[in-house]
């Protein structure tokens, strides 16, 4: 996405340089319109021939029925067979979609804020601010590949380190965090949180620093008491870092997957989008039409988030 | 995941998390295997006429240290040195389908049954029968049909197998006083009888997803018979059937026999509590649980064959998966390769292989049974004694409906067996729509 937004911003750039004056047109020379075409053109080829490209050729096979061998001439035309399929017998699908959604609400509603309370208290210049910051931010730098492995560790019903805290290891009184499909999830969702909490705290601290101090002050020197000041003054200055957030959210809540293939391969009530695709496409036999339905469901549901955000973005540059 | 099945040399969690970890960059680039072929250099050196590449799945120690051996001692025996790609079990399976398209090693390894069909019948193999012109006398005609494709052709050649059977500890079962049963009741019976001796009666383990498949195959060939079965498995038709019915009704009478929590649980644990003298006895594949029970143990593990259920089918099928060695559409080695498998295809290549390794036996005639272990002679002689021989739901069905359809749906059973008339009707639709379509 980001690539998207430089390759788009920098025509532009050249466009009003060339508009608004003279001297910023003799400028550019020819070393700097190379620069600059650069700069636009590599990103937006890398985008449209790694990201678009493929894309557009999965939703072209989503109508398809093909198992990958052979040439391109074994591929059949199915039509809506595929999507047919999806909604009306795999079963997999409806636990697949509301695991994503219930990752996506979760998301919001715990790490997020939680990680901006975080960010507001480090903020605040306590004690062993940077070791509270640390230990934080750890998680972040392991991969979710290396939490699922923990997951297991600290849930596994038999030699996990809760049911053993517990006393819950035996026949009978065991809880069984993995294998029970209305369990496991919430037990995978705290893991995740506990990662993502980190990396929403930190994104919040960056954009807390940017807060000109003097801000602070002149609303201290006014009254406002510490919630005012939050509310009135750095609330309103986080207004881009929220975005970010927002987004970092939803791509994270889609994109979920290292971590539940790790304990399951996403079978048995931790069934994701992402894995569902990844089981038909990447395997010993492949349905990669069915896969690629699957896929171009995710596509839409993604595109569902980013075109309203894309769209209240370009609008407020316009108004700028 | 069900590909363990056949590697199942102490898979343990660290290289499960390679595994995954694998299959997690495989999704943005599928054709990580190609790549490792072609770019190493390993394998693609075709012209040396004394050299064959190999696309070997077992890179974990102890499989690999016995390949190394035996290869060793194919170069003394033929002349021919193997070069071998090296891959983690999981990853080669998962990506078979690519690599045999890119620019795969002449000779790799593989398993028996409809997985092996369903590549030949895809045009992606050489047939081998001017091997098994060399071989034939060293197997029996039982092997010899699984080493065919629907065309009547060789593509396969035997190396290794071993037998699903109901596993139990011999020191606990002699303390306890109990005797292997025969039949269903006597089963269920000795199951109540464990559990009121404090015993976890049977220890079924199915996190992974493909163990219970064991219990399936058995089920069903005891109560409709191996005709019936491999029928379903080959032809996709028949699941929402009276008599597939019946085999998920009967498997319900044992749920409550089962390990507490046993969707959570790998099948190497429920091996442990077997190990360990918590659990009375377990479905599972010698090949699996004999990397448990290894050194001063291997001498404790017993098993007897899976009881019956009608007497008409008795005790006659065995499942006793093969695995084995195919050779790719155009090997750049063609001689050499047919060098080496009728090597491998011998007594003394697998005597050689087996070395210490108590959880396979060989699958040539003539092998010195003398080193085995009491549990493989108690496996060579039920696979002797067999009337047939399947190979494992993921080995004997489509690839694409053994892993994605009935995994999760023989989870689901497990997790609500009263929902089975609805998982029933769903297998179906899906077996109807997989055969229907060619991918």
């Amino acid at each position: 996405m980001t690539t998207v937004q430089d390759a788009r911003s920098a025509p532009p750039s050249a466009r009003t340089g060339t508009g608004r004056g003279r001297r910023r047109s003799r400028r550019l020379t020819s070393h700097d319109r190379i620069t600059l075409t650069l700069m636009g053109g590599v990103p937006t080829l890398l985008t449209v021939g790694l990201v678009w490209l493929p894309a557009l050729l999965s939703v072209a096979l989503s109508f398809s029925s093909w198992p990958g061998i052979g040439g391109v001439s074994s591929i059949h035309w199915v039509g809506l067979e595929n999507y047919r399929n999806i909604f009306t017998e795999y079963p997999q699908f409806p636990p697949a979609i509301e695991h994503n959604l219930l990752w996506l609400a979760v998301f919001f509603l715990l790490p997020a804020p939680f990680g901006l309370f975080l960010a507001v208290q480090l903020d605040k210049q306590i004690r062993f601010s940077r070791l509270y910051q640390s230990v934080l931010f750890l998680p972040v730098v392991l991969s979710l590949a290396l939490i699922g492995f923990m997951t297991e560790l600290i849930f596994s019903p038999t030699q996990g380190l809760i049911n053993n805290l517990t006393g819950d290891t035996h026949q009978g009184n065991m809880i069984d965090w993995l294998g029970d499909p209305h369990l496991n999830i919430w037990a995978v969702l705290v893991m995740a949180c506990w990662r993502q909490t980190g990396y929403v705290m930190i994104l919040y601290l960056a954009g807390l620093k940017s807060v000109d101090p003097s801000l602070k002050e002149a609303a201290a020197l006014d009254g406002a008491n510490g919630w005012q000041a939050f509310q009135h003054v750095v609330w309103p200055a986080l207004r881009s870092i929220n975005v970010v957030v927002l987004v970092i959210t939803v791509i994270e809540s889609l994109r979920a997957f290292d971590i539940v293939y790790i304990i399951n391969r996403g079978t048995d009530g931790l069934e994701l989008l992402s894995v569902l695709v990844t089981d038909n496409i990447i395997g010993e036999a492949s349905r990669i039409g069915f896969g690629s339905a699957l896929a171009t469901i995710l596509l839409v549901i993604s595109l569902a988030f980013i075109v309203p955000y894309l769209i209240t973005i370009f609008r407020k540059d316009e108004r700028e | 995941m069900a590909q363990s099945t056949s590697g199942g040399h102490q898979l343990s969690r660290r290289s499960l998390l390679r595994t995954a970890a694998l299959g997690t960059g495989a999704l943005a680039l599928p054709p990580v295997l190609t790549a490792c072929s072609s770019g190493s250099g390993s394998g693609g050196s075709g012209t040396d006429s004394k050299t064959v590449s190999f696309g070997s799945n077992a890179a974990v120690p102890e499989p690999k240290g016995a390949y190394e051996t035996v290869f060793a001692a194919a170069k003394s025996a033929t002349g021919i040195s193997v070069d071998v790609n090296w891959v983690d079990h999981n990853t080669f399976q998962q990506n078979i389908t690519t690599y045999l398209q890119g620019n795969p090693q002449d000779v790799f390894n593989w398993f028996a049954g409809e997985r092996m069909q369903f590549f030949a019948g895809q045009g992606l193999l050489s047939t081998v029968d001017d091997v098994w012109s060399a071989i034939g006398s060293n197997y029996t005609d039982a092997m010899k049909a699984q080493s065919k494709g629907t065309d009547g052709h060789y593509y396969f050649v035997p190396f290794d197998y071993y037998p699903w059977a109901v596993f139990y500890n011999k020191s606990l079962w002699q303390s306890k006083g109990y005797t292997a049963p025969t039949t269903w009741d006597e089963f269920t019976a000795l199951a109540k009888k464990m559990k009121s001796d404090g015993l976890i009666p049977i220890a079924f383990t199915d996190k992974d997803g493909w163990p219970a498949m064991g219990t399936f195959d058995y089920l069903n060939m005891r109560m409709n018979g191996f005709t019936f079965h491999i029928n379903l498995m080959r032809s996709g038709q028949g699941w929402n059937s009276p008599q597939v019915k019946a085999v998920f009704d009967q498997w319900r009478e044992l749920i409550p026999y089962y390990s507490p929590g046993f969707l959570g649980l790998t099948w190497q644990e429920g091996a442990q509590q077997i190990l360990n003298k918590q659990a009375g006895m377990m479905v599972l594949g010698l090949d699996q649980i004999g990397t448990i029970f290894t050194g001063s143990n291997a001498g404790n593990l017993g098993f007897f064959p899976f009881p019956t259920v009608n007497p008409s089918y008795g005790q006659d099928a065995v499942e006793a998966p093969i695995d084995g060695f195919m050779m790719v559409k155009s090997p750049k080695n063609h001689d050499g390769a047919v060098k080496l498998l009728e090597y491998l295809g011998t007594a003394k290549a697998q005597q050689i292989w087996l070395g210490s390794n108590p959880a396979d036996i060989a699958t040539a005639n003539g092998v010195d049974t003398s080193k085995y272990t009491q549990p493989q002679t108690d496996a060579m002689k039920l696979i002797q004694g067999a009337k047939q021989i399947s190979q494992f739901m993921d080995r004997d069905t489509r690839p694409d409906f053994a892993d994605p359809v009935m995994l999760p749906q023989i989870q689901s059973f497990l997790n609500d067996p009263g929902s089975i008339s609805g998982i029933l009707s769903n297998i179906d639709k899906q077996a109807k729509s997989i055969w229907a379509s060619n991918g």
